[in-house]
């Protein structure tokens, strides 16, 4: 009789059922699944045999072709995902690796100065004294970054296939510095949003073609930017800021500041920084913008006392 | 037209018994009829050129180009259908972009004439796309000099000292073949494509043309940073841009005259053998 659980399907084998058999748990699990497939693996005959003995909860069919030829949740337990799980969370990147220190940048009365050492350094160590942290974009805006290295070298990169997408329409339109600002800005800040930001800290230094109205602003690795006559990034921010806010406070300032003078003040701002900042170096390049166009250059410290390190206790040999 | 009727261009992915793809075929016709398209190989650079029929008074002079720049070492010239032109382009742009991506390096002409050769043959396969109804010439020019690439419908691309396609493609080819490109300079070869484009024009002559002239070059004059990217980007010393104005005013007004005079010359002669008739 039982055999017709296999050959007439549940409804037919539903009936059969002798009601001693729906104990008090068929009413406590709705849940049908699991008897169903149970009852697919016996034979009629051991159907017959040891149906006294069944412990039947219920045997409607899964409904859910998900559940169907999977190991029973009842006999196996709940399916085990923990594998599946990253044994820490996600991470991206935590700190800088090899990096740049300061970017000193200044407005003058017809454009800007940018400076940046040529050091790379891993942690203390100056691994490389060799590095371009200035880079020209288009012909009146120059890029300085502090930070990472590598980051700042993807950015290059960006930048670069900006500018070769901007001559696609051949229009003769081009990107100056407010632009090229601006889509770093949105560039970094869209990083930080990833939780995986560009490790810089970035000044972008241009002047205007026509007007020759001098842009100086910058962005840093969480996308915050601001604009200011005089701007430092990294050690530079604490050291040199306060040195040329002395001279150039305002705009009004800056329209009363000279090249030469401009030059003069990047200058004594990089010494400091030679002398206080111990991820300095002594070579660094420099770029001018105009309305004419960008200048560059290389320079050295130049006229170092260090006779001040006789009075620092602890600060190389001496007799105490 | 033995193919219509036979089933066998209603398919790309279907061959027809004797060995052809007539969907390719068909897309070749396409490009027959575009606009006279030419590339010259110099010594010392690459010129690019196409004739462009004016469709209506309407139409900004220079608007429409035909010619585009791939990367700032590379140009493209397409003939066929225009939309077909423009998608090639993007996706040589792409491929030029993913190589500076991978190899931090301006990609060689050969490379992308290959990858582009490639494209153009995958859309010969497959039953659900047609083929390019174009044919593109990809002139630039890498650490060996200037090179010069066609690419047909087919995907079969080579690479020429000239290459001519469009309506005007036999005219040019035969003016092509007068020239010496290994001697050719670019001035000379800009007044050598402008003389060539208007003699191709001649069978269709009442309409209106412009001369769309392009030129890979190493000492650009006009070309400032911000198409040659400033100091430490990428870039090979090689720029793709419009031939200054007025050199090609000058070179089609001298492609102009040198043609009228030919016509002159003609006419002469015929006068000449009637008297000789008589």
């Amino acid at each position: 009789m039982h055999r017709t659980g296999l050959s007439l399907g549940i409804h037919q084998l539903e009936h059969t059922q002798p009601s001693s058999r729906l104990n008090h748990h068929h009413h406590h699990h709705s849940t049908t699944t699991a008897s169903t497939n149970y009852l697919h693996t016996l034979s009629s005959s051991h159907l017959s045999q040891h149906h006294q003995d069944l412990q039947i909860e219920s045997i409607t069919m899964n409904q859910f072709p998900h559940g169907w030829g999977r190991p029973r949740d009842d006999v196996y337990g709940a399916y085990d995902n923990s594998y599946l799980n990253e044994s820490q969370p996600i991470t991206h990147t935590q700190r800088p690796i090899v990096t740049g220190t300061s970017v000193l940048g200044v407005k003058f009365k017809d454009g800007v100065i940018i400076a940046a050492d040529n050091i790379a350094s891993y942690g203390s160590l100056a691994r490389y004294d060799n590095v371009e942290r200035l880079l020209q974009v288009g012909t009146h805006t120059v890029v300085g970054a502090g930070g990472d290295i590598s980051d700042m070298q993807y950015l290059h990169l960006l930048l670069d296939n900006l500018l070769i997408k901007e001559q696609y329409p051949a229009d003769d339109h081009q990107l100056y510095a407010p632009q090229v600002h601006t889509y770093i800005s949105r560039v970094l800040y869209q990083r930080r949003n990833k939780f995986d930001p560009l490790w810089n800290s970035i000044l972008t230094a241009g002047a205007d073609p026509k007007t020759s109205e001098p842009f100086l602003s910058y962005v840093d690795l969480k996308g915050t930017t601001y604009s200011a006559p005089a701007l430092a990034t990294g050690y530079g921010a604490h050291l040199a800021i306060p040195i040329l806010r002395r001279h150039v406070a305002d705009e009004e300032a800056v329209s009363n500041l000279t090249q030469e003078d401009a030059q003069k003040l990047v200058e004594e701002c990089m010494k400091v920084l030679w002398y206080r900042d111990a991820r300095s170096g002594v070579k660094y390049s420099w770029a001018i913008i105009t309305k004419d166009g960008v200048t560059t250059g290389s320079k050295e410290i130049e006229n170092q006392s260090w006779k001040f390190a006789e009075m620092i206790k602890g600060y190389g040999a001496q007799n105490i | 037209m033995t193919s219509i009727g036979t089933g066998y261009d209603l398919s790309n992915s279907v061959f027809s018994p004797d060995g052809r793809n007539f969907q390719v075929e068909y897309a070749q016709k396409a490009v027959e009829n575009g606009p006279t398209t030419i590339g010259l190989r110099c010594k010392d650079g690459i010129i690019l050129a196409c004739e462009k029929l004016i469709t209506s008074k309407l139409l900004v002079p220079g608007s429409n180009k035909r010619i585009s720049t791939i990367d700032r070492h590379i140009g493209i010239a397409t003939s066929g259908l225009v939309p077909d032109g423009k998608h090639f382009t993007n996706r040589a742009r792409e491929e030029a972009i993913s190589w500076r991506r991978n190899f931090k390096d301006s990609v060689p002409v050969a490379s992308l004439a290959d990858r582009m050769g490639s494209y153009a043959q995958a859309y010969t396969l497959y039953s659900s796309v047609r083929p390019f109804g174009i044919t593109a010439i990809l002139g630039g020019a890498d650490d060996d000099g200037p090179a010069l690439y066609m690419i047909e419908p087919s995907g079969m691309y080579w690479g020429y000292f000239g290459a001519a396609t469009g309506k005007g493609r036999q005219a040019a080819k035969s003016e092509i073949e007068k020239l010496n490109p290994t001697e050719l300079t670019l001035l000379q070869g800009v007044k050598e494509a402008a003389r060539i484009i208007y003699v191709a024009h001649d069978d269709n002559k009442d309409k209106e043309f412009e001369i769309e002239m392009t030129w890979v070059t190493k000492d650009s004059k006009s070309a400032t940073a911000a198409a040659t990217g400033g100091k430490g980007m990428v870039w090979n010393g090689w720029v793709h841009e419009d031939v200054p104005k007025e050199l090609l005013e000058e070179a089609s007004k001298e492609a102009k005259k040198a043609l009228e005079e030919d016509d002159e010359d003609e006419g002469e002669t015929k006068e000449e053998k009637m008297d000789e008739d008589l």
